[in-house]
């Protein structure tokens, strides 16, 4: 692949990725949210959040990314939900998926 | 500029540093796998600044290192990053407008919404999101070029169990906002339907099929409207 290929594609991705950036913004600015709209919006965030959670955890695209990991951020969400502080929830998640590959875990 | 770190509380402060630390190893391993594909340095340097969205680049970095079709992997990174525009009605009056909009709508990632939707305060939210996507676009962009020049310096982040430390970021994040039976319900539905479909979708489209999830919640977290009598 040629480098101008290459640059130009790199560039368009970069523009693409900023206008889905920008367009919640901008059009959050022009139309006025209903109460109820914006709720949804809050709780889609939040599904969307965890569902990335999810996904991120179990799949490596899309495979199975084996037990070391799924494990480590079930036990960061275990400490999480305990309000466990968040240094504590994200080293416990890691150190929990290295030990368990380091035992031979998957 | 200098506001935002002036507000922001202390304990969030180290809680990003902890993620900026993160995402740089992440942001090593990235470089460096560019480059041991034989891509050119600038490649990684340069999709770090302009895209600068994690899962996308290691996507589009995959598809043409095997030489895939330029069109085709554009379209793929793009799809994984449609979540944004969801992502950009809740946090747009934390951007702010005109040069605030254009910079802040940049530094939009799935850290800086997270880090944002946990502060109760508009005000921390603010500088929340701000600290964070400000942080995280130096440290990695620094270690995507660490790794892109000094090589495999990190070749293997699943030894030190980063892949999971990601996942266990949003998540400690996101777990405060689970307050209601039906906001979990929600999350749980959208959880169950990106998990069954990762399979068979392409990248990105699970997660927006977890919306759904939200549909969901909203339906069930409403009193059932009365039946309207004809008259």
């Amino acid at each position: 692949m040629s480098t101008t290929t290459l640059l130009i594609a790199v560039l368009v991705l970069g523009v693409g990725t900023y206008a889905l950036r920008l367009a919640g913004p901008l059009l959050g600015d022009r139309v006025a949210l209903s109460p109820q709209v914006e709720e949804f919006v809050a709780l889609a965030t939040v599904v969307l959040l965890v569902a990335l959670v999810a996904t991120t955890a179990f799949y490596e695209s899309k495979d199975f990314a084996g037990y070391a990991r799924p494990i480590g951020v079930a036990v960061g969400g275990v400490l999480a939900w305990r309000k466990a502080p968040f240094v504590v929830v994200v080293v416990a998640a890691a150190v929990t998926a290295a030990g368990l590959r380091l035992l031979g875990v998957p | 500029m200098r506001s935002i770190w002036r507000t922001l509380d202390r304990d969030v402060a180290r809680d990003i540093a902890l993620v900026c630390l993160a995402d740089a190893l992440v942001g090593a391993s990235f470089g460096a796998i560019a480059v041991s594909a034989e891509l050119p340095l600038w490649l990684p340097t340069l999709l770090s600044v302009v895209v600068f969205a994690g899962a996308a680049q290691f996507m589009f970095v995959g598809l043409i290192a095997a030489g895939g079709n330029p069109v085709a992997a554009v379209a793929a990174s793009l799809l994984i990053n449609v979540r944004h525009v969801p992502f950009g009605f809740t946090v747009g009056d934390l951007v702010g407008r005109g040069w605030r909009r254009a910079i802040g709508s940049h530094l939009m990632i799935d850290e800086s919404v997270a880090f944002a939707l946990a502060q109760r305060d508009p005000v921390q939210r603010r500088a929340a999101y701000w600290a964070c996507g400000l942080s995280l676009m130096i440290c990695w962009n620094v270690g995507v070029v660490i790794g892109a020049v000094g090589g495999a310096i990190i070749s293997d982040t699943d030894a030190l169990g980063l892949d999971a430390a990601f996942p266990a970021v949003l998540l400690a994040l996101v777990v405060p906002s689970l307050r209601t039976p039906a906001i979990r319900r929600a999350a749980l539905v959208g959880a169950v339907i990106a998990l069954a479909s990762t399979p068979f979708l392409p990248a990105g489209m699970p997660v927006l099929l977890g919306l759904l999830g939200a549909v969901v919640g909203l339906r069930s977290g409403r009193p059932a409207e009365p039946e309207r009598t004809s008259a």
